[in-house]
Parts: structure tokens; C-alpha cells; sequence
């Protein structure tokens, strides 16, 4: 099964949940950071990590004494990544989303694939649970294929728990995509409604189901939890910000490895989901 | 010699539309005869990402030498160098007042771009 973590916006202790939840889970399980552009939750689990991988992405490099200024190349670009340009033909990696189109069409075959640098991916464990994150090259702006190549490492035959990026751009929906579940975080506040309803909308989009985790459900007001009624969002579970936790992370321990109250509720969390999962969809708009 | 104006109409009495890659039309004019001809540029306002490259290349393509316009971001920038176009941005009134100014040698080509990567 595998269990997409998500939130409209940052900051809303989404981290915090995703490594909790995997934490507390009695078996296989594996943790799946595609918050490649700050990629936070190796700072909570603290693996060790044994493997790292660099991936590149092919874009095209031209040969201009072969090019014959056709503009074929330019033509089958749907990115603008491409373009003929007087006496040159000038590719611009940042754009090209590697379709290798214009390779296929140049008459002349002076289109070539060189690599660009997307980022790392780095593999590790925590007392048996394997880790993997994705850790995008500074300056780079290419996240989601990034995000398929740490999606690669899915194994079918364990939980698998990813910690989505914040928002509701490719990136995240990269990151939910093939999801049986996503989890939305988000606190009782107007902006965490605001972004909550743009983040539903997306997951809707996919037709995953999902449910809700109210974090900071202390503060603010209760317009997030009669939204979710109004949407027929379950809320799974509500915490507030314990002194304890705040304690056993500076400790550098996960909390539900040592405060067993903490371990309880996110393993009916977990149960929560799984009920879910494992009844037949019934789908809601 | 030939140049290129964004704008936001078909003729020379038309404002000059500052944002390069998304203006409606672009003005290819002839500096001597004051000759021109409109290429319709609104399949590129409307593109995602890399209108300044398609804009840059259709600029290119009609052989113009020169582009007066207001905002030109980088990647435009980047591309009308490779065609060896000068760039003159803060340009400002209409067509005919830009062309009359370029004429005039009134007009200073930039070695920057001058808006972020936001087109
Ligand atoms: S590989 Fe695809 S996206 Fe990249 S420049 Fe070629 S046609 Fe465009
Ligand atoms: S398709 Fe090939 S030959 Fe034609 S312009 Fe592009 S690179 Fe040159």
C-alpha cells in the first residue's frame, strides 16, 4: 500500500506525521521523501545512508555542422526548448522536459542527447526501514522527473509512506499519482482552509481517496472541520504540539519511539487508513 | 535595415506593448521606407513557459536586426544574442515613435536583460 502525505502549504507539521506514521508501523516499511526541493524528513529519521545515486536527465545537443536551419526540431517542441535562431540552433535545457521529439524528427540527425544534472538520490535505512530521498540540484527547476526516479524504488510489497512536497503543483501531483491513499495535513486556520481546498480539489482530480490529519487543533477555529464534513473528508486524527515531542526530536528520537501514547495514535491512524483502503471506493464527486 | 517592435497593434500608430515574448503582435519594420509587416505573435501569449524563445525566433526569422521593446527577460535575451539581435528595452510611446528615435540614434541597446525568469 502506499500512502501519499500531503498539504496545501508548508509548515503544517506534515513531516512530522509522515515519519511518525511510518515509524510506528510494525512491519516492512519504507519511507519515500519527494519533497526534493528541501527534503526535510532524513533530519527527523537521521538514516544512515549507503547508497547515492546522480540522475541526469537527456536533453538535446545539436550539431550545427550537420544542421541545416530546417527548424523541424523547433516545430516539435512543445516546451520552447528549442529555437532556431539565425545562423544557430540554440536547445535550452532548463525548459526541455527530455521527449526526445526533436532527436526523432531532425532530418539530418544532428540532434544528440547529452545529460543534465536533475539532482541526487540517496538510499539509506533506520533500524529496518528503508529510506530513499530525492535531492534536486540547486537552480534546477525539472522536480517531477526527479520525483519518478525516487518512485522508481517503490516496492509493492511493503508500506510504503511518502512525504509529498508542500502545495499543489506538478511536483505533488507527481507525488500522489498511483497513491491508494492520501493523508492532507493541515491546521484550523484560514490559510490552512484556503490551502486545504486547492489541495482536495487536486486529490480529487486523481480519484484517491483520502482523509484528513488536523494538526495544531488547539489554535484557530472550526471552519476546516465543517468543510471536511461538507466534503465527506474523514479526519483521521487531530494533535496538538507537545512539549514532548518537541523534546524527544531535539534528542534526535522519534516521538512514537518513545512516548507510547504518541505510538498508539498513530497506529490507529494507520488502521484508519487501511479500513479505507480496503473498502470498495464509493466515490464522492 | 529591419527591426522589430512589440505592440500592441497591427500598425505603426500602435502602443508599444512592453513584455516582449507576450505582446500581441510584433512590428518588423523597414528603417528607410518605414515598410512594415505585423507577424501575429498571440499563439506565444498565451505559451506556458518560453514565449520570449518563440518570440525571439519569429524576430529572427524575418530578419530582423534590432528589437525595441520594454521588458525582455533573460531567456529572450539569451536567444536574440544567438541571432545576433541588439536589444534596447525601456522603450516606451508608439511604433512610429520608437522607429523615429531608433533613426535618430536615440534609443541605447542593452547588454542585460532586465526582468527575472517569470515569463
Ligand atoms: S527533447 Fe523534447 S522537450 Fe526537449 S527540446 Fe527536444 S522536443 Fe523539446
Ligand atoms: S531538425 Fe535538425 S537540421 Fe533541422 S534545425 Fe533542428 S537540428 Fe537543425
Amino acid at each position: 500500500m502506499i500512502i501519499s502525505v500531503a498539504s496545501g502549504k508548508g509548515g503544517t507539521g506534515k513531516t512530522t506525521i509522515a515519519t511518525n506514521l511510518a515509524c510506528s508501523y510494525e512491519g516492512s516499511v519504507q519511507f519515500l521523501d519527494c519533497d526534493v526541493e528541501e527534503p526535510n524528513a532524513h533530519l527527523f529519521i537521521r538514516p544512515d545512508i549507503h547508497d547515492v545515486e546522480t540522475i541526469r536527465t537527456p536533453v538535446p545537443e545539436v550539431d550545427m555542422e550537420k544542421c541545416t536551419l530546417c527548424g523541424k526540431c523547433s516545430e516539435i517542441c512543445q516546451f520552447n526548448a528549442i529555437a532556431v535562431l539565425g545562423e544557430t540552433v540554440l536547445p535550452f535545457p532548463e525548459l526541455c522536459h527530455s521527449c526526445g521529439g526533436c532527436m526523432a524528427v531532425c532530418p539530418e540527425k544532428a540532434i544528440t542527447e547529452t545529460g543534465r544534472e536533475l539532482g541526487i538520490i540517496e538510499r539509506g535505512s533506520r533500524k529496518g526501514m528503508a529510506f530513499i530521498h530525492g535531492k534536486l540540484r540547486i537552480g534546477e527547476a525539472m522536480a517531477p522527473p526527479l520525483i519518478r526516479k525516487v518512485r522508481e524504488n517503490i516496492r509493492p510489497d511493503v508500506l510504503t509512506i511518502i512525504d509529498a512536497p508542500p502545495g499543489t503543483s506538478c511536483p505533488v501531483i507527481a507525488s500522489m499519482k498511483g497513491a491508494d491513499f492520501v493523508l492532507l495535513v493541515t491546521e484550523p486556520t484560514p490559510f490552512g482552509l484556503y490551502d486545504l481546498k486547492l489541495a482536495l480539489g487536486a486529490v480529487k482530480l486523481l480519484g484517491i481517496p483520502c482523509g484528513l490529519v488536523i494538526n495544531r487543533s488547539d489554535i484557530g477555529d472550526d471552519h476546516v472541520r465543517a468543510y471536511a464534513e461538507a466534503e465527506k473528508v474523514p479526519v483521521l486524527m487531530e494533535i496538538t504540539f507537545a512539549r514532548k515531542i518537541a523534546e524527544a526530536y531535539s534528542r534526535g528520537e522519534m516521538p512514537v519511539e518513545t512516548d507510547d501514547h504518541w505510538k498508539a495514535m498513530f497506529r490507529e491512524l494507520y488502521s484508519r487508513i487501511a479500513a479505507i483502503v480496503q473498502t470498495p471506493i464509493e466515490k464522492t464527486g | 535595415m529591419k527591426i522589430a517592435i512589440s505592440s500592441r497593434g497591427k500598425d505603426l500608430d500602435s502602443p508599444i506593448d512592453p513584455r516582449f515574448g507576450r505582446a500581441p503582435y510584433l512590428i518588423i519594420v523597414d528603417t528607410d521606407s518605414l515598410e512594415f509587416e505585423a507577424v501575429d505573435n498571440g499563439a506565444n501569449m498565451n505559451a506556458f513557459k518560453g514565449a520570449g524563445i518563440q518570440a525571439a525566433a519569429a524576430v529572427s526569422k524575418k530578419g530582423a536586426k534590432a528589437l525595441l521593446t520594454g521588458h525582455c527577460g533573460p531567456k529572450a535575451f539569451q536567444a536574440l544574442e544567438a541571432a545576433q539581435i541588439k536589444v534596447a528595452n525601456d522603450v516606451s510611446g508608439t511604433v512610429r515613435d520608437a522607429v523615429a528615435a531608433y533613426n535618430e540614434g536615440n534609443v541605447s541597446f542593452s547588454d542585460n536583460p532586465n526582468t527575472d525568469a517569470h515569463w
